[in-house]
């Protein structure tokens, strides 16, 4: 079913411009949804049409990003202008291109801003995902396409956010895939999207008490909520200890 | 709607400086001088004193309105719930609930919401007693490793809840985020010997009430409204043995009761105490000799009594399952010399106390020697004691001895010691109808004792069968998990 070039193609195109990244992080495609029935949408049943897209394997980790911030050095955080990136900006490196021992390689890369991290895309010939674009690649199981409804999907994202983030991150793809061969969409970091600024921010009564939960279409789905709570609480140039990203692309235009 | 002639009065004398009583003059809303605008803060500000529970800041002291600031950390902490079993809170200071805030009516509150870096979630804050929609939520939504600040003025006095209003709020109340807010009257509050700070909460974890280990939360059973725990002040062990509660005979103790839910309602009671005053619903009107207040999820009372005679008083909820079977359970130990006259004096005995009447050490020196493989038939005997108190001695008796013809005695017991594998089973299973002990004949029901953990039983039985001129081997937990695996059986009552 998957085509096969995209893993080569992207393969290829890591071979040539990150030659010290760590993994493979290919684009792989995830197929769109023309009546995908986001947890966003107002409280009448609305669908909205999600194309298909592409989106990197793992979330970006300190080695790729340590690759990306040697291409581009105006993304060093000594040099990086606040407004793009907030004081704590890879503030778990050693040095402002040095990982040091604190942080791994293969861990996924925290403490980005959204600036930084649709910088990266950017670099790669691509983009960060849309809001609709990772909610509807996260709705997907290790079985399913849209396990929403599955209590054990959903109790499954609810444990991660009930264990503290102080800990050591662990590394990418340690768990499994999902049916696209995604993985870590759940259970590692949060992740920036495109559209992260205005999830929210047209009702900032959404944030509080009650009214968030009444404007969700999905009122059991909690654990979506909290992606939405957790975007729309921060600015561009912020960053967390437990937010990073990873990369998305359209198709390619068909015939190519 | 105008201010009467006398409750202005009572403000101006309270006040200085004939500016400040211009202040009220404008005011035009007022209910009974409740509500104050005393003008905008005078000197330098103040920065709040925060406690932790069960302590209370200390009484303001202060003849004017001040600017306050309040600076409020919100922490992501796994902390023991109960004996064995640890959980990820949400707190506001580091506990459940958390710091403790104690203003003067009238005064600027300049508050500074700060998410430590370490956190996962976002959060925020909605002080009941801010005057002003989302009660500060929306501006104090803070992302981790950010601070948010707002300004509000405390213009009604009162015990006041707060709690974080993030979405999924019901998750982050559930997780332990509340607290309270006092705002006390501009003359002050009277004062008492004691001031301690009580808040109910119910939890929701995935693994059964004091099932070991780390317990994630279980959103099924918040939305369901099936608690596994009720307690007071965030753990089972927090008002209990050395934490407990303490006072001395002749005094007077003022406690602020707070409500965090996120679901129940409380019947707050103390066992052995007649409220003298109650400011229901943390309003400014009192009840006299009440016995138990309601106090609603996203509420708060103070309740007062004095303490006539000494012994433990045990704070419940009266809802009663959730003190003896969830944790809704407390402890004021009053110290002093007895009197007579009003009471003839005994200590509340294990049906109220239960199995917090013992110390829990042994229980976890055991289930360490378990856990690293070392465990000895004398730690699962201490124990076994320290659960057998309070569970079992209610009916066979601390002495194992029973009642006649009504409970069968466990203390030299030829049924018990007959048959290891068929106690196991009874303890488990219960047991009902005709049996013979040592040559006298029962027709009695032991309900089922399922609900406790393998380890528990396991040292139970231990005890038993090792205590009162009785001598055997030891129970392990294999063994009775082996047979509760098994036998099919309801979930089991504690009492």
């Amino acid at each position: 079913m998957k085509p096969r070039w995209i893993d080569r193609g992207a393969a290829l195109a890591l071979m040539c411009c990150a030659a010290t990244a760590v993994a493979d992080n290919p684009y792989l495609p995830v197929e769109g949804n023309p009546h995908f029935q986001s947890a966003l949408q107002g409280v009448k049943p609305a669908a909205v049409t999600v194309r298909g897209f592409q989106l990197q394997r793992h979330p970006v980790t300190n080695g790729e990003f340590l690759s990306f911030v040697k291409a581009y050095p105006e993304w060093r955080r000594d040099v990086v202008p606040p407004l793009f990136a907030g004081a704590d900006y890879l503030g778990q490196w050693l040095a402002p291109a040095e990982l040091g021992a604190t942080a791994q390689p293969q861990q996924p890369v925290t403490r980005i801003s959204w600036f930084a991290a649709e910088a990266y895309c950017e670099a790669e010939g691509a983009r960060l995902p849309t809001w609709y674009e990772w909610e509807l690649a996260a709705a997907a199981s290790r079985t399913e396409r849209d396990a929403r409804a599955d209590p054990a999907w959903r109790q499954a994202l609810l444990d991660w956010y009930a264990r503290p983030a102080g800990k050591d991150l662990r590394p990418v793809e340690q768990s499994a895939t999902d049916v696209y061969g995604l993985f870590d969409l759940h259970d590692l970091v949060w992740e920036w999207v495109q559209d992260a600024n205005s999830l929210m921010s047209s009702d900032e009564a959404q944030k509080f008490c009650g009214s968030g939960a009444l404007s969700l279409q999905q009122k059991e789905n909690f654990a979506v909520l909290m992606r939405v709570a957790m975007l729309s609480s921060l600015k561009p140039n912020d960053t967390t200890r437990s937010l990073g990203f990873r990369c998305a692309k359209d198709l390619p235009a068909t015939g190519q | 709607m105008k201010r009467t002639r006398s409750s202005m009065a009572v403000l101006a004398s309270c006040l200085a400086g004939a500016w400040v009583f211009t202040a009220i003059a404008a005011t035009t809303k007022s209910t009974g001088g409740t509500h104050g605008d005393f003008g905008p803060p005078q000197g330098e500000p103040i920065h709040a004193v925060l406690t932790s529970p069960p302590m209370v800041p200390p009484p303001v002291h202060r003849n004017h309105p001040a600017k306050v600031i309040v600076e409020l950390e919100v922490r992501e902490i796994e902390k023991e719930i109960s004996e064995g079993v640890s959980y990820t809170f949400w707190t506001f200071g580091g506990t459940v609930p958390g710091n403790f805030i104690r203003v003067r009516q009238g005064d600027t509150v300049e508050f500074h919401l700060k998410n430590h870096p370490d956190n996962k979630m976002p959060h925020n804050i909605d002080l009941h007693g801010v005057t002003g929609p989302g009660g500060g939520a929306a501006s104090s939504f803070t992302a981790p490793g950010h601070e948010s600040q707002f300004t509000f003025k405390a213009l009604n006095q009162g015990i006041y809840v707060y709690h974080c209003a993030t979405a999924p709020v019901g998750m982050h109340v559930a997780n332990g985020m509340y607290g309270l807010m006092l705002v006390e009257p501009p003359e002050g509050m009277k004062p008492v010997d004691h001031e301690y700070y009580v808040m109910q909460g119910d939890f929701y974890t995935v693994g059964k009430y004091r099932e070991h280990g780390h317990q994630d939360f279980d959103m099924q059973k918040a939305i369901d409204e099936k608690p596994t725990y009720v307690l007071f002040n965030g753990s089972e062990g927090a008002l209990v043995g050395d934490n407990a509660l303490k006072a001395k005979v002749g005094e007077t103790v003022r406690l602020f009761v707070g409500n965090g839910g996120p679901n129940l309602v409380s019947s707050f009671h103390v066992i052995g105490a007649i409220f003298d005053r109650v400011r229901y619903e943390g309003g400014v009107h009192e009840q006299e000799n009440v016995q138990t207040t309601l106090i609603p999820s996203g509420g708060a009372a103070i309740v007062e009594f004095h303490l006539a005679v000494p012994g433990s008083y045990v704070l419940v909820d009266h809802s009663i399952f959730r003190a003896f079977n969830k944790g809704a359970l407390a402890i004021l130990k009053a110290t002093g010399p007895e009197n007579k006259a009003i009471y003839s004096g005994k200590e509340v005995d294990s049906v109220y106390l239960g199995d917090k009447a013992a110390s829990p050490a042994p229980v976890t020196e055991a289930r360490a020697a378990e856990a690293s493989g070392t465990l000895t038939k004398e730690q699962q005997i201490k124990a076994g004691e320290a659960r057998f108190t309070g569970t079992c001695s209610v009916c066979h008796q601390g002495n194992g001895q029973g009642l006649p013809n009504v409970f069968p005695p466990l203390a030299g017991s030829d049924f018990l010691m007959a048959d290891k594998k068929r106690a196991i089973g009874i303890v488990l299973n219960g047991l009902n109808g005709k049996i013979t002990v040592n040559g006298n004949g029962f027709d009695s029901v032991m309900p089922p004792m399922s609900q406790l953990n393998d380890d528990e039983l396991a040292n139970i039985l231990t005890f038993v069968r090792n205590s009162w001129g009785n001598s055997g081997d030891a129970v392990s937990a294999d063994e009775v998990k082996e047979l509760r695996g098994s036998t099919k059986r309801p979930e089991g009552a504690a009492h």
